[in-house]
């Protein structure tokens, strides 16, 4: 295959607004090096922050609390429930509370392991230093954290580390921490400092001379198109995992903001890193709308298998012991059942590939609990899983105290976003991307109970230190509403909405959405191969034809139109669906969540290339028909080397 | 399975409203309630009709979008379940099922199923937050939280302003929203300077907002998905009571 | 009462500061009318109780209880001149009672202001069903009170009416061929019993009563409570009913 039928190779780029030297002292010495802006003129700047989950909200708050003029942008009808909210596990910072060795180099170290080479050091390191100030930070605004007894924070091991770093509010981290922020923001609303408009939702970006200054925005109530002029724009729109259509992701989460953003200059870097989650309930049916994770915890008792033979359809209790396949003990003997998510996720699918899963679809793998129940009692498995048994049976109506449960991998977070230099700049001058929005810290794997480190580190600490910078250059000169950028902006959103209220079709929005997402798992899935992922493009862009001529949006343009809105999400996933497979076609290798089959070791194991992709790939918007251009940033380790990860 | 729904249709704020019943055939009783008004959507669109609108994202009954009364019980009648993960198995074949949206002053309707909850963030802005701006605290250890606080502050914590208490209560009451707020922050040794203006800002801004008073009757307690006790009420009135005495 | 000054809020770090909007209309937080409610009514709940055991001295016979109707109106002497006392308690009720209903009708037009749409679908009562009777169970309550101060007070409604012999009057009042009366109270007096088999819990909530198994004792208590006083209200009429009394 000739590497330019789809993309081509441009420059490479380097992140240039990070310090060199001593990685420990960099943050500081970036700090440092930062202009200021005097108190009294940040009244005078204004930053537009779009989604007010754990990074905007922060963000939003602290910006605030410094003295600028915030206006903040969310689609849902409160700052609250930004999808951060449904975050179960917990919070990593190297607090070392638990006096276990824990360290700040520590937890720098288990990341960029952990994201298996793919981040950048400068920014893990930072992530790890400013990982304690998050903890410190929310226990002041009342995060009601696990406490012991004597009063002080409890901490728990998560995602297969050796030290106890993770704070918790039972399982319910995210929702705890994105009240603070929410609270920390309503104060500040209530203050006058910042704007507050829910039900809002970002549609164009708005540049002028070079420089992010502004959005179009729709009111998702009145219908009204209007153009917010700032002096500086932050993202904070969260993971684009809903191109899959079913994901654990909220309804709502969209990849709008960043891919506008993107289509205006922004690069898009390593869109193909996704993280899939292996213990999710599997679908029921094809009115399933989303997936819902089950704690990873289920596996340290529960004991994964599928029948031997394929299209078993017997009950499981009807199913012999030595019919059955305990497939991760069989092939991991040393880790088994606890093999970690990227691993179990690819051998659930695998096993379901040879005709073996069970439930509806043949999509699905048993986690067992008979033996956990004679072994400790079911009194002992109740403490435990209690919660997480009656979650599964409101959803399923089965007992997994009777039967066992069934569960598939889902889509759970994406790695890739908008690129941004370690000052979390965007490639254009004044658009900032924070949290899961960006693509800077994890690597192609994110460890668990990292996000909302990176989210929290990101809006809390790093962006109001960093925008101080850009911000010091302004107030930029003025435009108003009539200026011709703003202008375009404003015709293009509307002349999109147009179209989709025009086309009227005979197919829903929904139905388009769920073919992508089929097209999608099938080919950019657990398992990516080369002839998977030439045809998933030529799939995706036929699809996205046929949307354009066949879609149906009833209603108008001036109301409440939930179809309307979900027309322009999908419209956008069709285009980033593109350029993931495309991303996935050029890394002809294995790393973290990406799994090339061509690139396996002998044992099936993931088989990085360090020697050709040790890069982040920034991907350049070139036109809806025309080839992205690929910009290589080249990663360099000189505290972590790069080792094969084994679990065997 | 096969249902009847009778759906709250409100075109916008200035329409009157009315009850339309809509067939749903061949329903699964593994479909969730909203998946289930997905799937007449889905048919409604075909058949060039207007879509029924209705709020909800995660589906995972933590965000607290949804809101359906359903059969008049706030998120229907399934306890501490939020309308998301209500599925349709607790329903049965030929079953006609009543969906209308919060009823109150103070959550006006948008359209059909979707309303207004922005008082409800109008009550956290008057005081339900602790004043700790970024970068000004200090260790998170340097000030012990008994368990037992940290453990009733959590509980209280996870409401997730759903209001399905003020659409279940007969006096459209917030008091135990605010209730859970004033409990999990008045908990925290961090939350006591402002204990005292907390409970007067917020409950002058709930009874600002239009929301009626409490009788402690307890319909908000029976439908809160998160199972907040009505008790916190208790703890919201002393609050209020010490706090106006102070002066 | 809610004090209006604003509550002065921090600045932020560029010096801008939001003035809270003057409130222009100063009225009571609904949970200092809950308060008036619940002091109030603890004032009628304890008259009812001394009530009560007044009226219980029927028992004893005709003496003892004209006597104990007499002691009431010279009850304070010699420090007051007669019935001086029996008038700043009726004045104490009063006051309360009007404090009580004031309180009441305010909440009830707040609550009916909070529902301006009905539930197509009227909502099934899942927790309390005396609760939910208050108001009307109220207006009951006071109606009868009204009734039963022109019966057995002033004697206008009574076929005795002889304020000199208040046994007679009883005995008469509850006089088998006249059992419609008999009905009347005893519904009435079950209204008092579940007005406050709620109202007392509700009154020590609205006071400060915040824990689960607080909150099971006071229910406990108050239904306790509401039945010794319908059942101390009844034996009354019942003894006369039944010749027990007579």
């Amino acid at each position: 295959m000739a590497e330019n039928e789809f993309w081509t190779e441009g420059d490479p780029i380097a992140d240039t607004a990070a310090p060199d030297g001593p990685v420990e002292t960099r943050w500081e010495r970036r700090r440092f090096s930062a202009k200021l802006v005097n108190p009294a003129n940040r009244r005078k700047l204004t930053v537009i922050i779009v989604g007010t989950g754990l990074a905007g909200g922060s963000a939003a708050a602290t910006l605030a609390e410094a003295g600028y003029h915030v206006k903040s942008y969310c689609f849902q009808d409160s700052p609250r429930r930004a999808h951060s909210i449904a975050a179960q596990g917990g919070i990593n910072a190297a607090k070392n509370y638990r006096n276990d060795g824990d360290s700040i180099y520590r937890l720098f170290y288990d990341t960029v392991k952990g994201g298996d080479f793919r981040a950048r050091e400068s920014n893990v390191y930072r992530l790890a230093q400013v990982s304690v100030n998050i903890i410190d930070q929310c226990v002041a605004q009342g995060v009601p954290f696990a406490r012991e007894y004597g009063g002080l924070l409890d901490n728990r091991s998560f995602g297969g580390t050796q030290v106890s770093r993770t704070f918790y509010a039972r399982g319910q981290t995210g929702q705890q921490l994105l009240l603070g922020a929410y609270q920390a923001m309503e104060r500040q609303i209530g203050l006058g400092n910042i704007e507050m408009h829910t039900r809002h939702e970002m549609l164009e970006l708005i540049i002028v001379d070079g420089k992010a200054r502004g959005i179009v925005v729709r009111d998702l109530v009145s219908g009204e198109i209007t153009t917010e002029i700032a002096d500086a724009v932050v993202l904070a729109s969260g993971g684009y995992g809903n191109v899959f259509f079913l994901s654990t992701n909220a309804k709502g989460s969209n990849v709008t903001a960043t891919w506008r953003a993107h289509r205006k200059g922004a690069l898009f870097a390593n869109p193909c890193y996704t993280q899939i989650h292996p213990t999710c309930i599997p679908e029921s049916g094809s009115h399933q709308s989303k997936l819902t994770l089950m704690s990873e915890s289920l596996r340290n008792d529960g004991r994964v298998w599928v029948p031997k033979a394929q299209n078993d359809k017997r009950a499981p209790g009807d199913i012999p012991e030595e019919e059955r396949d305990y497939y991760l003990e069989r092939i991991y003997p040393s880790f088994g059942n606890l093999v970690p998510r990227d691993i179990a996720s690819r051998a659930a699918k695998n096993v379901c590939d040879e005709g073996r899963g069970v439930g509806p679809g043949g999509l699905g793998v048993y986690l067992d609990f008979a033996d956990a129940i004679k072994r400790l009692g079911r009194k002992a498995v109740e403490a435990k899983y209690g919660n997480l048994f009656e979650m599964y049976q409101r959803i399923t109506g089965e007992d997994p105290y009777e039967v066992p449960m069934r569960i598939y991998p889902a889509v759970h977070y994406t790695m890739g976003g908008l690129w941004v230099d370690y000052d979390l700049q965007s490639t254009i001058p004044g658009l900032f991307v924070i949290g899961e929005a960006n693509f800077s810290d994890h690597g192609a794997n994110r460890l668990g109970a990292s996000a909302l480190m990176q989210g929290l580190a990101d809006g809390y600490f790093v962006l109001p230190n960093t925008i101080n910078n850009y911000l010091a250059a302004g107030p930029f000169p003025k435009i108003d509403h009539t200026h011709e950028a703003v202008v375009t902006a404003r015709k293009q959103v509307e002349d999109r909405l147009e179209k989709f209220l025009t086309i009227d079709g005979d197919r829903t929005v929904d139905s388009f959405h769920r073919e992508l997402g089929h097209i999608m798992w099938e080919y950019c899935g657990m398992e990516r191969t080369e002839e998977g992922l030439t045809k998933a493009i030529g799939l995706i862009r036929a699809l996205k034809e046929e949307f354009w001529t066949r879609v149906k949006v009833p209603g108008t343009g001036a109301e409440l139109n939930q179809n309307l809105e979900r027309a322009g999400r999908v419209a956008d996933f069709f285009e980033l669906g593109e350029l993931m497979c495309i991303d996935a076609l050029h890394r002809r290798e294995s790393c973290g969540g990406h799994f090339r089959a061509e690139s396996q070791a002998p044992d099936g194991e993931a088989l990085r290339h360090d020697d050709e992709f040790s890069y982040a790939a920034a991907w350049e918007y070139f036109g809806a028909d025309g080839k992205p251009v690929l910009h290589k940033e080249a990663l360099e380790f000189e505290y972590v080397h790069p080792s094969t990860r084994s679990y065997k | 399975m096969d249902i009847k729904v009778r759906v709250w249709r409100q075109s916008g704020p200035g329409d009157r409203g009315r009850m339309v019943t809509y067939d749903v055939k061949d329903v699964s009783p593994d479909a969730s309630f909203l998946e289930m008004i997905d799937v007449l959507n889905e048919r409604l669109i075909l058949d060039g009709d207007d879509p029924i609108a209705f709020d909800h994202d995660c589906r995972e009954g933590i965000c607290g979008m949804c809101s359906m009364v359903i059969n008049g019980v706030a998120h229907g009648p399934e306890k501490a379940t939020t309308t998301c993960q209500l599925h349709m198995r607790h329903f049965s074949d030929g079953d006609v099922i009543d969906v209308e949206p919060w009823r109150a002053k103070a959550f006006p309707v948008i359209k059909d199923l979707v309303v207004d909850r922005s008082a409800f963030d109008k009550i956290i802005q008057a005081g339900g937050y602790i004043s700790a701006p970024t970068g000004t605290a200090p260790d998170a250890h340097a000030t012990p939280v008994p368990k037992k606080d940290a453990d009733a502050a959590f509980e209280a914590a996870t409401c997730i302003a759903c209001g399905a208490c003020v659409a279940a209560c007969p006096n459209g009451s917030s008091m135990l929203f605010t209730a859970a707020k004033i409990t999990h922050l008045g908990l925290m040794p961090q939350g006591q300077p402002e204990r005292d203006s907390r409970v007067i800002d917020m409950l002058q801004a709930q009874d600002d907002a239009g929301f009626g008073g409490c009788t402690n009757m307890g319909e908000c307690a029976e439908v809160c998905p998160k199972g907040i006790p009505l008790s916190l009420i208790g703890r919201l009135n002393s609050d209020y009571r010490k706090a106006v005495t102070k002066g | 009462m809610a004090v209006d000054t604003p509550i002065p809020k921090t600045k932020n770090a560029a010096g801008a500061t939001a003035t809270p909007t003057p409130r222009t209309v100063v009225r009571p937080s609904s949970v200092t009318l809950k308060i008036i409610m619940a002091v109030s009514g603890i004032v009628l709940v304890l008259f009812l109780f001394v009530h009560m055991v007044g009226n219980l001295k029927i028992f004893l016979g005709a003496t003892d209880f004209n006597h104990y109707a007499h002691w009431l109106r010279s009850l304070g002497t010699p420090l007051l001149p007669e019935t001086w006392y029996l008038w700043i308690q009726r004045a104490g009720l009063t006051i309360a009672l009007i404090a009580h209903v004031y309180a009441a009708a305010v909440l009830t037009r707040r609550a009916r202001a909070a529902r301006p749409v009905k539930y197509a679908h009227r909502p099934k009562i899942q927790s309390s069903y005396s609760a939910r009777t208050m108001r009307w169970g109220g207006v009951i309550v006071l109606l009868f009170a009204i009734y039963h101060i022109l019966d057995l007070t002033t004697g206008h409604l009574n076929p005795n009416g002889d304020r000199e012999h208040p046994y007679t009057n009883v005995v008469q009042d509850f006089a088998p061929d006249r059992w419609y009366v008999t009905l009347f109270y005893t519904l009435a007096i079950v209204a008092v019993g579940l007005h406050l088999a709620h109202g007392i819990f509700s009154a020590a909530r609205t006071l400060g009563q915040q824990t689960m198994k607080g909150q099971r004792r006071a229910k406990h208590i108050a239904i306790a409570l509401s039945l010794v006083l319908v059942v101390g209200y009844l034996s009354v009429p019942f003894a006369v009913l039944t010749g027990l009394v007579d």
